[in-house]
Parts: C-alpha cells; sequence; structure tokens
C-alpha cells in the first residue's frame, strides 16, 4: 500500500519535472512581474503580455505576467502579495480598486520592491502608495475629451456599453464622455457582461426600446465587437454615432469601414514596455525619468491606419 | 488458546488491525495528498520566498479562505445537498455590509449583526424550498446564485451609482466586533521574531523595521475554529449522526425518527453562515466590497471538500479532510505562482494536480475500505 503511494508520488515528480524546471531556469537578469486586474477572458491584455515579452527580451530581463483569473479584485491583492514574497527587482501592477491594493502595494514597496503603477488608478494614488510612477491613460479625462468631441460632432444622447462595471475606472469613462457632452449619465449606462451574445442582445434591446439614442460608446474590444454586430443587425451600422475606447481587429476594420468614427488608443503596449525599460534602466544605471508617463489617449480615425491595422490586437 | 478465542469472539464481527481502524478514514486521501504537494513544492520552489515568512502567510490565508467555505460545503454535502450560491453570497454580504456602514452609517458592529441574520436567512429560505418542493439543490441555489449576484450589482449602482463601495475602514475603527473579523493577534510574538531577525523586516517607508508578518490574520483563526467546531460536531454529536443518516439514505433516516428536513434547512444556514464569516473577514481586511468578490468560490468550495475525501452523492466526508482539501488546493494555487509556471498554463497545472488529487484519493479510499 506504502509502496504504491510512494510510486505515485515519483511518477507525479518526474512527470512535472520537466515543466516546472523550464519555467524556473530563465534569464540570469533582473525579474520584474506585471500584475493586472483583468479577468483570463479579456482579450485586450494580449498587447500587455507580449509588450512585456519584447521589453524583456530586449533588455534582457525576466519577466512574468499575473492575472486574477476572475478578475476577483481580493484575489489580485494576494497574487501581489504573492509577487512581492517571492523577491523580484521590481513590480509592475494596476491600481483599480485603491482601497483593496494600496495595502499589499505599500507593504511591497516597503520591503523594497520597487513598483510602477500601470493602466489603472492616479498619478496621486500612484505617488501615494510610494510608486516611482504612473505610466497610463487618465481614464476621466480620456473619456471627458471624447465627449467633447462628439459634443462638437452634434451628439446629444448615448449608449454606454460597460463589460466590466465592478472596475470604477469604467464608470469613470462614461462619466467623463457625459461630462464631455454636458448631459446626465443617468440609465445609459448599462451592465453588458462579458458574453459576447449577452452584450449583442442588449444593446439590440436597449436601441429597440431608446430609438432616439444619439450615439454608442463602447468600452473595448470586448464590448465593441458584439456591439457592430447588433448593429448589422438593426441597420444602424454607419448611421448611429459610434466610438470606443481601445483597439482591436474588429474595431479597425469598423474605423476603416465608416461604422466607428474613431477609436480612443491608450497604447497599452507602452504601457506594458516603458516601465520594464525605465525600471531595467533605473535597477542599472540608477536614471529615472522625472515624471509620469501619458501613453494616451490618442483618436484613431480613418486617416493613417495603416501601421494600426498590421499590429491591431498584438502591439496596437 | 484458540477454542477460547472462538468462543469470546463474535462471527459477525470482522476482527480488524488497530492500524487499520486508524488508517480507514476519509482525510486519509488529504493527508497523503497534503504531504505530495508539499514535498514537490519544497522541491521546486523551495528557494522562491514560497517558505518565508511572506510566502507561508500568502498561501496560508488563501488556503484558510477556502477552509472556511469549504467546511459549509462540507457539511451540507454530508448532508446530502449543494449550495452553488456560495460564491454569490459572499458577494451579497459584502455588499450588505457596505451598504449599512457606509451609505445608512450604521455602527459597523450593527451591520455585521443585521447581515449575518439575514444572510442565514436567505440560506434557511433556499433550504426551506428545497426541502419542501423536494427540487435538487443544484437548480435552487443556482438560481440564488443569479439572484445575489443580481442585487449585488444593483443596489450599490442604485444606492451610490459604483459597483465598489470603500470607506468600510474608516468606520469600522475601534469598533468591538470588526475586530475579530479583520484585527490580527500575536503581533508581540511577531515582532520579537522580526526584531531577532528571525523573520524579514520591512527596510523602508514609514513602516521601516516592522516584521514583513505582523500578526495571524483573523482569517486563519476563524477557519481554524470552523474546523474544530464542525468536526466536533459531524464525528462527536447526535446531530452530526443525524447529518450522516440525512445524507445517506433520507427515507431510512426519516423512518428511525431523524428530523431531515430541519437538519438540511440548518445546514443550509449553516453554509451562508460560512460565506458570511468569509466576506466579512475580506470587506474588514480591505476596507471595501465590489461586486464581483466571491466568483466562482462555490466551485472552489466543492472543489476543497471533493479533494478531502467527501463524496458528492452524500453520507460520507470528513471536515477534516475538507480542511485538508482547502490547503491543498491553497497550496498549489499559489505554489505554482512561486514556481514560476506559465500564467496561461497555470490553469492548466491547477486542473491536473486536481484531477490527480481526486483520483489519488479515491482509489486510496477504495483500497483500504475495500469498498465502493
Amino acid at each position: 500500500m506504502t509502496a504504491l503511494i510512494k510510486k505515485i508520488a515519483i511518477a507525479a515528480t518526474v512527470a512535472s519535472l520537466p515543466a516546472l524546471a523550464a519555467t524556473t531556469a530563465l534569464a540570469e537578469g533582473e525579474r520584474y512581474i506585471l500584475v493586472s486586474h483583468a479577468p483570463d477572458s479579456d482579450s485586450w491584455w494580449n498587447t500587455i503580455k507580449n509588450g512585456i515579452a519584447l521589453a524583456g527580451e530586449q533588455m534582457d530581463v525576466e519577466v512574468e505576467y499575473r492575472n486574477p483569473p476572475t478578475g476577483d479584485l481580493a484575489d489580485m491583492a494576494r497574487i501581489i502579495e504573492q509577487a512581492a514574497a517571492s523577491g523580484p527587482n521590481g513590480i509592475i501592477t494596476t491600481l483599480s480598486d485603491y482601497d483593496v491594493l494600496s495595502g499589499p502595494i505599500r507593504a511591497a514597496v516597503d520591503s523594497g520592491v520597487d513598483v510602477i503603477i500601470m493602466n489603472s488608478g492616479t498619478p496621486e494614488q500612484a505617488r501615494e502608495v510610494g510608486a516611482l510612477m504612473y505610466v497610463g491613460q487618465p481614464e476621466y479625462d480620456a473619456g471627458h475629451a471624447a465627449g467633447l468631441r462628439a459634443a462638437g460632432e452634434g451628439v446629444q444622447s448615448f449608449l454606454c456599453v460597460n463589460h466590466y462595471i465592478s472596475s470604477p475606472s469604467s464608470t469613470e469613462r462614461c462619466q467623463g464622455f457625459a461630462d464631455g457632452l454636458g448631459v446626465e449619465l443617468g440609465n445609459q449606462m448599462i451592465d453588458s457582461g462579458q458574453d459576447p451574445a449577452e452584450i449583442k442582445n442588449r444593446v439590440l434591446a436597449y436601441l429597440n426600446t431608446n430609438p432616439e439614442t444619439d450615439a454608442i460608446l463602447t468600452l473595448g474590444p470586448t464590448s465593441a465587437d458584439p456591439t457592430l454586430l447588433a448593429l448589422e443587425e438593426n441597420g444602424l451600422a454607419g448611421e448611429i454615432y459610434f466610438g470606443t475606447f481601445d483597439l482591436g481587429d474588429n474595431i479597425v476594420e469598423g474605423i476603416k469601414d465608416g461604422i466607428i468614427n474613431w477609436g480612443i488608443d491608450q497604447q497599452p503596449f507602452l504601457q506594458a514596455y516603458l516601465p520594464v525599460v525605465v525600471m531595467t534602466n533605473y535597477h542599472r544605471y540608477g536614471v529615472l525619468p522625472g515624471n509620469n508617463i501619458n501613453s494616451g489617449p490618442g483618436f484613431i480615425t480613418a486617416d493613417g491606419l495603416t501601421l494600426v491595422e498590421e499590429y491591431a490586437g498584438e502591439y496596437r | 488458546m484458540s477454542e477460547a478465542n472462538t468462543a469470546l469472539s463474535d462471527e459477525r464481527i470482522k476482527n480488524t488491525s488497530r492500524l487499520r481502524t486508524a488508517l480507514i478514514r476519509p482525510e486519509l486521501g488529504g493527508i497523503c495528498g497534503t504531504i505530495i504537494v508539499f514535498a514537490l513544492f519544497l522541491i521546486f520552489a523551495g528557494d522562491s520566498g514560497m517558505f518565508n515568512s511572506q510566502g507561508v502567510m500568502n498561501w496560508s490565508i488563501v488556503s484558510a479562505q477556502f477552509m472556511i467555505i469549504a467546511v459549509g460545503a462540507c457539511m451540507l454535502m454530508i448532508a446530502g445537498e449543494f449550495d452553488l450560491s456560495v460564491g454569490s453570497m459572499i458577494g451579497f454580504a459584502g455588499m450588505m455590509i457596505a451598504i449599512f456602514t457606509v451609505t445608512l452609517e450604521w455602527p459597523v458592529w450593527q451591520a455585521i449583526l443585521v447581515t449575518f441574520a439575514l444572510c442565514i436567512a436567505i440560506g434557511a429560505l433556499s433550504g426551506y424550498i428545497v426541502v419542501r418542493t423536494g427540487l435538487p439543490s443544484f437548480i435552487v441555489t443556482l438560481a440564488f446564485l443569479f439572484i445575489l449576484r443580481g442585487f449585488t450589482i444593483y443596489l450599490p449602482q442604485l444606492i451610490e451609482r459604483r459597483t465598489i463601495i470603500g470607506g468600510i475602514d474608516d468606520a469600522a475603527e475601534g469598533d468591538w466586533l470588526a475586530g475579530l473579523f479583520g484585527g490580527k493577534i500575536f503581533g508581540g510574538l511577531f515582532q520579537w521574531l522580526g526584531d531577532n531577525g528571525i523573520i524579514a523586516t520591512f527596510e523602508r517607508g514609514t513602516r521601516a523595521g516592522d516584521p514583513v508578518v505582523d500578526g495571524i490574520p483573523m482569517l486563519i483563526v476563524w477557519a481554524i475554529g470552523l474546523v474544530i467546531v464542525g468536526h466536533f460536531i459531524l464525528v462527536r454529536t447526535r446531530f452530526g449522526n443525524w447529518i450522516f443518516a440525512a445524507g445517506g439514505d433520507a427515507q431510512a433516516a426519516r423512518y428511525t425518527g431523524v428530523p431531515v428536513n430541519r437538519v438540511k434547512i440548518l445546514m443550509f444556514m449553516f453554509t451562508a453562515f460560512c460565506a458570511t464569516v468569509f466576506a466579512t473577514c475580506q470587506v474588514m481586511e480591505f476596507g471595501s466590497a465590489g461586486a464581483d468578490r466571491g466568483l466562482l468560490k462555490e466551485f472552489e468550495a466543492i472543489i476543497a471538500v471533493v479533494i478531502g475525501g467527501a463524496l458528492l452523492t452524500g453520507g460520507y466526508g470528513s471536515v477534516i479532510g475538507a480542511a485538508l482539501g482547502a490547503l491543498i488546493f491553497g497550496v498549489v494555487q499559489q505554489g505554482l505562482f512561486f514556481a514560476g509556471v506559465e500564467s496561461s498554463l497555470f490553469r492548466v497545472f491547477l486542473g491536473l494536480i486536481l484531477l490527480f488529487a481526486v483520483i489519488l484519493n479515491t482509489y486510496i479510499r477504495r483500497l483500504i475500505t475495500g469498498e465502493r
């Protein structure tokens, strides 16, 4: 009986050995861990993964990507604690909820790990937790700028398709857009969920019951792709004013076809790439840029789409 | 000599050795699994920080979280029912505490007590529906999974126009009941360990010189407490026998006078209680409640229970086993990060190890008990 258990244990050890060994014995250089708040289902973060992988390759450092599988921010706090315990040179993390994440991040900083905040959060919050800098796009400002742009083109009401409503930054985008337009957000934001079929049907249902809607704002490929399908189905494609945050294959296609008026590019590649470069140079030569880095917003329209098209979903 | 023996023994009673009796228990598979998992990670992640003070605290907290919900899920499963609403209940309970303290400005102790009452009442309601209608608990609690999650998103949107409500930690400061969920104990001991260089201390910042681990969180105390209480009730009391009987064969149990319906409803209430303990600890630690808290936790609880040797069909299992299952799950989940497993392959490994643990467990049980 004990012999059997032993046999099973040895078999398991041998079976898992090559896979584990392959991932632990990497480059000799510095080690950086990027922690995001995105659930596995959010495809947009692929650009981030490619960004740190490229930076790791170019700078000859070891990089890792970690995220809570379901997007549960309490789980993310544990991942940050875990990352700090494994003793890396630096942690690059999003700060999507200050209450939950500030404690673990500050503990990491205090235990000697340098931190750069990327993507979510604000420059002020980054300074408060003791991070080196903030690299990202101020969400409210980006939404506001988009709102002003849409207001200039005659938009008076809109639908915000929010696919990650549990993150405060998503609401800030919609709120900023509403304030830019000069209207109340009210019930114009819907919780669409993450499932493409559900998103499509909710958008169709909203547009059916609110036919006077002037514009649609989606918050990323997850909500934009099904919305494109919805508009094709109800014949509003190209008719209704359509703006979106972030880019992806279908969004770029939509901009080219004239269905989407613009996409706000926060250039996630830079958010992942630059912190690795900045920290490596800081740890090797002690040089550090003197300010936060705004990676966006940049408006992408039908003009000048060639590079965007080529790298959409990969580096753009 | 041999004649005397046959005279004394009853041929209906099978002779088993003491060792064999000690081994025939549902948690044996869990014990073996725990040893194997720790051995594996000592080999592959021994120098990665997994076994320094911060690392140990990290996987202990995650395991303790699983343990709290696994105890409730285990006893309910032994009683023959499922609760799929555990994850949603965690989100809902946390949000209720947040709304009571931040929006209604109640004192924190009152918010916690009312939330416990409310959640246990919801547990009782789902239990009542199950025993009254005879529907599978799988379906009834699946409905509550959606109902509770829906309210958890709708209520804060309606009241605060946000899906995360913060500021609970300010309100909880100095509250007598909040400390029972969010506090830490043995701070002095850890300070001493830090001062003597046994565990690491912070190198910089306002907490420089403090130990990196400054106490045992109440979350872990609750986990151990619930395991002890659950184990005691299950194996040392008449009520524990009723739980086994209700899950083994409900009709036979009714004939022998076991109040099966009452037992099942009480177990649903206990599961809700455990979920609320989880939520309260989380809210008190992080100071905020979010609409996405607790997603998929019901499956994690069930996985831990099954690794721990309980049968999905009810009537067989152990709280200690479930606790070990939670430990295995927590150590594997966090340990894979420490071992540096590629993050996109993480779930493949998690799935394989869990599958392996359950197969090993089942095999050992069959080998020893010679049954099923």
